[in-house]
């Protein structure tokens, strides 16, 4: 069935973090906009707008994204998972240990969504390689850490959950 | 920010058929919205309703039929990277898809999405063009095969009629013995050159067939069928002494523009060296060796 009739907004339902939403939105209201206005995850963040920096990454179905320059209404029936699932609200995320542990974070902008990419990373490579991981956060931005401690701390994180694998 | 429109989801040739009929030059086909999106946000186009493609039954197969390969025209950037069959048959293509923008350009923008766009900053169109690419427009009254050469006319404009939906790419894999390069060069987003190179070897070591394709730097990516003949009977070690004289020549024919990316006369001299390296990459690759060079800001496939 092609959903013709009311064309001008779309009735989401999918999961984020875990939790099944159901939500009313506009044809054109981007995913950036319900997760941070609707949905009050501020998260992911608007930075370049053109799907260059990464700051927006959030995954879809496990598949990174620019939240920025993504329908929402693509989301329907999805798995959305943004930063604030990573961790269980008390304990972090190996990940997110594995960045403080190596002080891959100082402003903390592009964080969430450098998070996202390696969270996709792992899933895709368990302990991937310093080129890997440079590789494929080839379009995250980061204007304060040079780089070198984001890769430390997801090359570590690799190889700790592949110890103990 | 969008202006308010509205998205109709087809999941048939013929519905969407009669979308487009019915909406004409208000509606605009969208598959991954990668740059469509963009157009719209920042106000450079404007249209009241969005066809979404991805619906459609059929345009999302990678097959093999007749040694020949066709893409269909919502298969990801991302898929092409990672298919069996295109890495065996067609592995420039997947190993440049891998190189496409970043992983989340390539996991939602589409094949289909990326030719009819006709970004000349772009590397798909490039190296479909050493595979003789053609794709198959769909219409209500009919569907009609175009040459890839045929079909980009020039920067954001094809051949493609307002009634008709571009549904694959066919590409023809090249034959045994042949090895290739693909070089792109840019330091934005966007590629500023990508020289698609290959050459066939007979049996006795020379060169039989060429297949030269340069994107980026003009209006439109094109072949260089004159400097591709200049290449047939060589060996792989000519095929190197010749990169020099074969550089020169491809940069006195290129169409060059000038945009943000650089002025003419630059994108002319650029074409020269990177025809140049990529020469000397598919002579090495021809003698069964590997050129271990590096270049800046260059992906070498």
């Amino acid at each position: 069935m092609s959903d013709t009739r009311t064309p001008s907004s779309c009735r989401l339902a999918f999961t984020v973090n875990g939790r099944a939403v159901t939500l009313e939105v506009a044809a054109h209201a981007l995913l950036l906009d319900v997760l941070r206005e609707r949905l009050g995850l501020k998260g992911a963040k608007r930075s370049c707008d053109m799907q260059v920096c990464g700051a927006c990454t959030v995954l879809i179905d496990g598949a990174p994204v620019s939240s920025c320059t993504y329908l929402a209404a693509e989301a329907d029936g999805a798995r959305v998972l943004t930063v604030e699932g990573l961790g269980d609200g008390v304990a972090l995320d190996p990940l997110q240990e594995a960045f403080i542990e190596h002080g891959a974070v100082q402003c903390g902008f592009c964080t969430s969504g450098m998070l996202m990419s390696a969270h996709a990373l792992l899933a895709e490579d368990p302990a991937p390689t310093r080129e890997r991981v440079a590789r494929y956060l080839r379009g995250n931005l980061c204007r304060c850490t040079g780089y070198g401690k984001v890769i430390d701390a997801i090359v570590a994180c690799g190889r700790r959950q592949g110890a103990q694998a | 920010m969008l202006r308010p429109f509205a998205l109709y989801r087809p999941t048939t040739l013929p519905e969407l058929g009669d979308l487009l009929a019915e909406h004409g030059s208000d509606a605009a086909l969208y598959a991954g919205g990668t740059e469509l999106l963009l157009l719209l946000k920042e106000g450079l186009l404007h249209v009241r309703c969005l066809i979404d493609v991805k619906r459609v039954q059929g345009l999302g197969e990678i097959a093999s039929d007749d040694g020949a390969i066709t893409i269909g025209a919502t298969v990801r950037h991302r898929a092409v990277e990672r298919s069996p069959l295109l890495s065996e048959r067609c592995p420039l293509l997947a190993g440049a898809a891998a190189h496409v923008a970043n992983v989340r350009v390539r996991h939602v923008g589409t094949v289909g999405g990326n030719l009819a766009f006709a970004d000349p900053h772009s590397d798909l169109a490039t190296i479909c063009l050493d595979f003789d690419g053609a794709v198959s427009l769909w219409s209500p009254g009919g569907e009609r095969q175009v040459a890839l050469a045929d079909f980009v006319v020039g920067p954001y404009e094809t051949a493609r009629r307002d009634d008709e939906i571009l549904t694959s790419v066919r590409l023809r894999p090249w034959p045994p013995g042949t090895v290739g390069a693909y070089l792109k060069f840019g330091v934005y987003e966007r590629p500023t050159l990508g020289v698609a190179l290959a050459v066939t070897m007979s049996p006795a070591g020379q060169v039989s067939e060429a297949r030269l394709a340069i994107g980026c730097v003009g209006p439109r990516p094109r072949r260089f069928h004159d400097v591709e003949q200049r290449m047939i009977g060589g060996t792989a070690g000519d095929l190197a002494d010749a990169a020099r004289s074969l550089a020169d020549e491809v940069a006195e024919s290129v169409d060059t523009v000038a945009d943000l990316h650089g002025s003419a006369d630059y994108k002319r001299e650029m074409t020269r060296v990177f025809v140049r390296r990529a020469v000397a990459t598919v002579a090495a690759r021809a003698a069964g060796r590997d050129l271990h060079e590096r270049y800046a800001h260059t992906v070498v496939v």
